[in-house]
């Protein structure tokens, strides 16, 4: 078949460039490899990588660990902040992150590897199965976990180590929200999200409920009824429409369909893909499915972002990789409408933008792009039913700094929540914060306050 | 360009680097190669008596410490003097001299401390031409327990004793390598010179169990589950070497007595370390026997560059240079006030400096200035250890700042005074007051 057949088409590539284009994005640190770089961390003071970790992992403790032969003690520092350590090691964005932090950047511009020793530490410990969490006695309690994604499972597990039990119910049918269907392949690859699942659960007392999704097959009062608190974990389910003309035409579909889609394909060369791909957007997603459609053997792969770089949500490093894969990024373009043919999507029409008074406006000046397939990366939304009574703000959860909402009971975390900052690492600092301040007030609840006369 | 030629008791050679008597001069491969490289001459492996030689284990022979990156700072070697027959190493060292006879070339020997035994072997080594002759008194393990190195190196009256037999016997230059296994090694150098030895060598290897293996409990290295203590050696022992060659430079009783320096030298820095504080020349194995031959570029460049650039010509323009300086503690100025600057364009903001002063010394370094994560020293509180300026790991960012006289000490309140004061003169100190009294 080759790149170079029009249309939308599986089975471009030969098996063998499939499994060369889908395999890890970085391959893992082996024991050589680490020791040199854990020998670059510097054991800095109040580190500025830990203030810069969303979740605080001790960041020099676990690499001085590494260092010093123990990658197991070294894991159980990072669990102890981040039971997802493993997924967050990989898909992070540590260059905005941990590494930006780095003093090393300060005198040589080169951070230690923080990301892939974490994943070393985190695999080793990972592999050989090693859990560092027992229960607590049980309470009792059980609490409602809504969404079996980062934040999700990050809550679930720190309430079942002290000792209630938690039941999640997730609308999909696999457990892991974004890191099952919305993480590029090339950044979890040989079912990792599914390992981690399995590895979370493994510490008892959880259980999760798939194809159950709140507002169709349960409500928030269901749930406040049956359970003794409820944390909302959800992720964001909607997506902004294009409002462009031709936008029905064959061969348009959201760039999260498409990144979920190539995530379940057991066998890539069945994900059909364009010759030519525009992709709209300028944030991950975008570049996400933009690297793949190329990776899945388009020809042409075009990102059309209506702002200038500097204004793109995806990391210089997603960019740079975007381009090192062939993907060309062209600014200050927005969609006028879809070019189709027989119904089908034939190309695109967008327009030169410019910033009049702070104002994003079309320049008036058009041109056209031949696509055969669109992949619009152009912002989710929440959208969520059976909420009740619950106070949304700006379109999300609103909540307080330990995820307790408006409502009694009822904790929030992740994308769902105003504030969000639609990162794996933050949704799992939101919800193992959650899971305390819930232990902390179902404990209050246990044994009131004795009043001293 | 610097003229880098040595000439050390007699023995001449292009340049001051020598190889040490150890595994890197068993054999003649290797020191042709060694002087291909330019090497400027070589101490070859120690000699042992005529008869069946001694024999090594056959299992691992060195252990080792490393630092980041692995990189080696200190070795330990359990392997004996030379395990060749002894009319080989002869007739090889001969042969060497004789293909290369600008180099200098010595032979380290070791035999029991019998005068008939001593007088057997020197004729012999004469006959090959050899520039010197050096004993080995400081081999710490192995030969040790059978009365020879340090064994014999620990007694001053040995030490005494064999050189006088050595130079009855011998016209060739004595060269006394000294054990760093002692408790001042002023007496060993003291008995060496009362001998009549031309010249003292050290230190020779420290006493050391580098690591033990924690699923055996052996220590390394490990010889079927046993370990036994080894000589010591490389860039950690720099320090021991360099006060043991100053202690000998500055002592009265041995001051002038010619020093081939020994013990980690691994750049021209360490040797121009080495020369300053009054050795000749210097010795070298571990950083050859890290890096291997070529190193000694590195370091012919680096000494001879930095003398042109210092507008030192000759190697006794540097050697001993800095012996006057080393004083006793009691000696030194307590007037004079120094105080850490932190280079605000340097510091990477580690934060390891606050932290070492806040746990473990004066706490005289902030974390934070008006909630912004800043170092710097506080005045009143730095006494002016230098601890910040060794745990820092960007060279040159924290400096050590002399106060000028007059000007205020903040952590005093009292101003510097111009005048040099040591402590036995000083009000707190009980002699100096029943000096006074």
């Amino acid at each position: 078949m080759g790149t170079m057949e029009s249309g939308i088409h599986r089975g471009r590539l030969s098996p063998a460039q499939y499994e060369a284009n889908f395999s890890d994005l970085h391959a893992p640190l082996d024991d050589h490899e680490a020791l040199v770089a854990a020998d670059r961390c510097y054991f800095c003071h109040d580190a500025p990588c830990m203030t810069a970790c969303p979740t605080s992992i001790d960041i020099p403790l676990f690499i001085r660990q590494i260092s010093t032969g123990n990658p197991i003690g070294s894991a159980n520092t990072i669990f102890d902040q981040n039971i997802l350590g493993g997924m967050c090691a990989r898909v992070c964005p540590t260059e905005t992150l941990c590494e930006q932090a780095c003093v090393r950047n300060e005198a040589e511009h080169r951070p230690v590897e923080i990301g892939r020793l974490q994943r070393y530490a985190t695999d080793i410990a990972m592999e050989q199965d090693k859990q560092f969490y027992a229960r607590s006695e049980p309470t009792g309690k059980t609490i409602a976990v809504v969404g079996a994604g980062p934040a999700g499972l990050a809550c679930a597990h720190r309430l079942a180590v002290n000792g209630h039990d938690v039941v999640i119910y997730d609308a999909r049918e696999k457990a892991g929200g974004l890191n099952e269907y919305g993480i590029a392949t090339y950044k979890a690859v040989d079912d990792f999200a599914q390992k981690e699942v399995d590895y979370v659960l493994a510490i008892g007392g959880i259980e999760i409920r798939n194809s159950q999704m709140l507002g169709r097959d349960v409500s928030l009062a269901d749930l406040k009824s049956r359970h003794d608190a409820v944390f909302l974990g959800m992720g964001l389910s909607g997506v902004n429409a294009l409002r462009t003309e031709g936008e029905a035409a064959d061969g348009v579909e959201d760039a999260i369909d498409f990144i979920a889609r190539l995530r379940q394909a057991g066998d890539k060369a069945e994900v059909a893909i364009g010759r030519r791909v525009v992709v709209l957007g300028g944030g991950m997603t975008a570049i996400d499915a933009a690297v793949q459609a190329k990776l899945l053997g388009a020809e042409e792969v075009t990102i059309c972002y209506r702002r200038g770089k500097e204004h793109m949500n995806a990391s210089e490093f997603e960019q740079d990789l975007a381009a090192s894969k062939g993907v060309s990024i062209k600014h200050w373009l927005q969609p006028k409408r879809i070019v189709s043919r027989d119904g089908k999507v034939a190309g695109i029409e967008l327009e030169y933008t410019t910033l009049s008074e702070n104002r994003l406006v079309g320049t008036g000046e058009t041109g056209i792009i031949a696509a055969d397939q669109i992949l619009k990366a152009i912002g989710q939304t929440f959208e969520a039913d059976g909420l009740g009574a619950l106070l949304l703000d700006g379109g999300r959860i609103s909540t307080d700094a330990e995820g307790r909402t408006t409502l009694d009971g009822v904790w929030a975390g992740g994308d769902c929540v105003k504030g969000g900052e639609d990162l794996t690492v933050s949704a799992v600092a939101m919800g193992r914060d959650a899971a305390m301040s819930i232990h902390r007030a179902l404990a209050a609840d246990v044994q009131p306050a004795t009043a001293v006369a | 360009m610097a003229d880098l030629r040595n000439n050390f008791v007699g023995i001449k050679s292009p340049n001051p680097f020598w190889l040490a008597s150890a595994p890197p001069t068993d054999k003649a491969y290797n020191v042709e190669r060694a002087f291909k490289a330019g090497w400027g001459g070589v101490v070859w492996k120690t000699l042992g008596e005529e008869g069946p030689p001694v024999v090594n284990v056959n299992g691992p022979r060195y252990g080792a410490i490393w630092g980041a990156d692995r990189r080696l700072l200190g070795l330990n070697n359990i392997e004996l003097i030379t395990d060749r027959d002894l009319y080989t190493n002869l007739r090889e060292m001969k042969q060497v001299k004789m293909n290369w006879p600008d180099r200098a070339l010595i032979a380290s020997i070791m035999v029991p401390c019998e005068e008939q035994a001593w007088k057997s072997i020197l004729p012999l080594v004469e006959e090959t031409g050899a520039d010197g002759i050096e004993l080995n008194f400081g081999c710490p393990h192995g030969m040790s327990e059978r009365g020879m190195g340090a064994a014999v190196g620990q007694v001053p009256e040995y030490i005494e004793m064999v050189v006088r037999w050595c130079k009855q016997y011998t016209r060739m230059p004595v060269i006394t390598k000294l054990t760093p296994n002692i408790t001042d090694i002023r007496n060993p150098a003291r008995a060496a010179k009362r001998g009549g030895t031309d010249a003292v060598s050290l230190i020779n290897t420290i006493n050391s169990i580098t690591s033990v293996n924690l699923d055996t409990f052996s220590p390394e290295p490990s010889i079927d589950g046993k370990g036994s203590h080894g000589g010591y050696c490389g860039p950690a022992v720099k320090p021991i070497a360099l006060n043991m060659v100053a202690e000998i430079a500055r002592d009265p009783e041995t001051s002038g007595l010619p020093i081939s320096g020994i013990g980690g030298v691994t750049t021209w820095r360490d040797a121009a370390e080495f020369l300053v504080l009054g050795a000749g020349n210097v010795q070298v194995c571990t950083a050859a026997m890290t890096y291997g031959f070529k190193i000694v570029e590195e370091m012919i460049t680096g000494l001879s560059d930095w003398m042109d650039a210092k507008g030192h010509r000759t190697l006794d323009d540097i050697t001993g240079r800095a012996v006057p300086n080393i004083s006793d503690w009691q000696y030194l100025n307590l007037n004079y006030i120094a105080k850490a600057h932190i280079d605000q364009d340097a510091c990477i903001k580690c934060g390891r400096c606050h932290i070492a002063c806040e746990d473990t010394s004066h706490q005289a370094i902030t974390q934070f200035v008006d909630g912004i994560r800043h170092f710097e020293v506080m005045d009143d509180e730095c006494v002016g250890c230098n601890l910040c300026v060794n745990v820092c790991p960007v060279q040159d960012c924290i400096t050590m700042v002399p106060l000028a006289a007059g000007t205020l000490d903040e952590r005093t309140g009292k101003p510097v005074d111009p005048n040099y004061a040591n402590w036995t003169t000083h009000p707190n100190n009980p002699m100096a007051r029943q000096a006074a009294e």
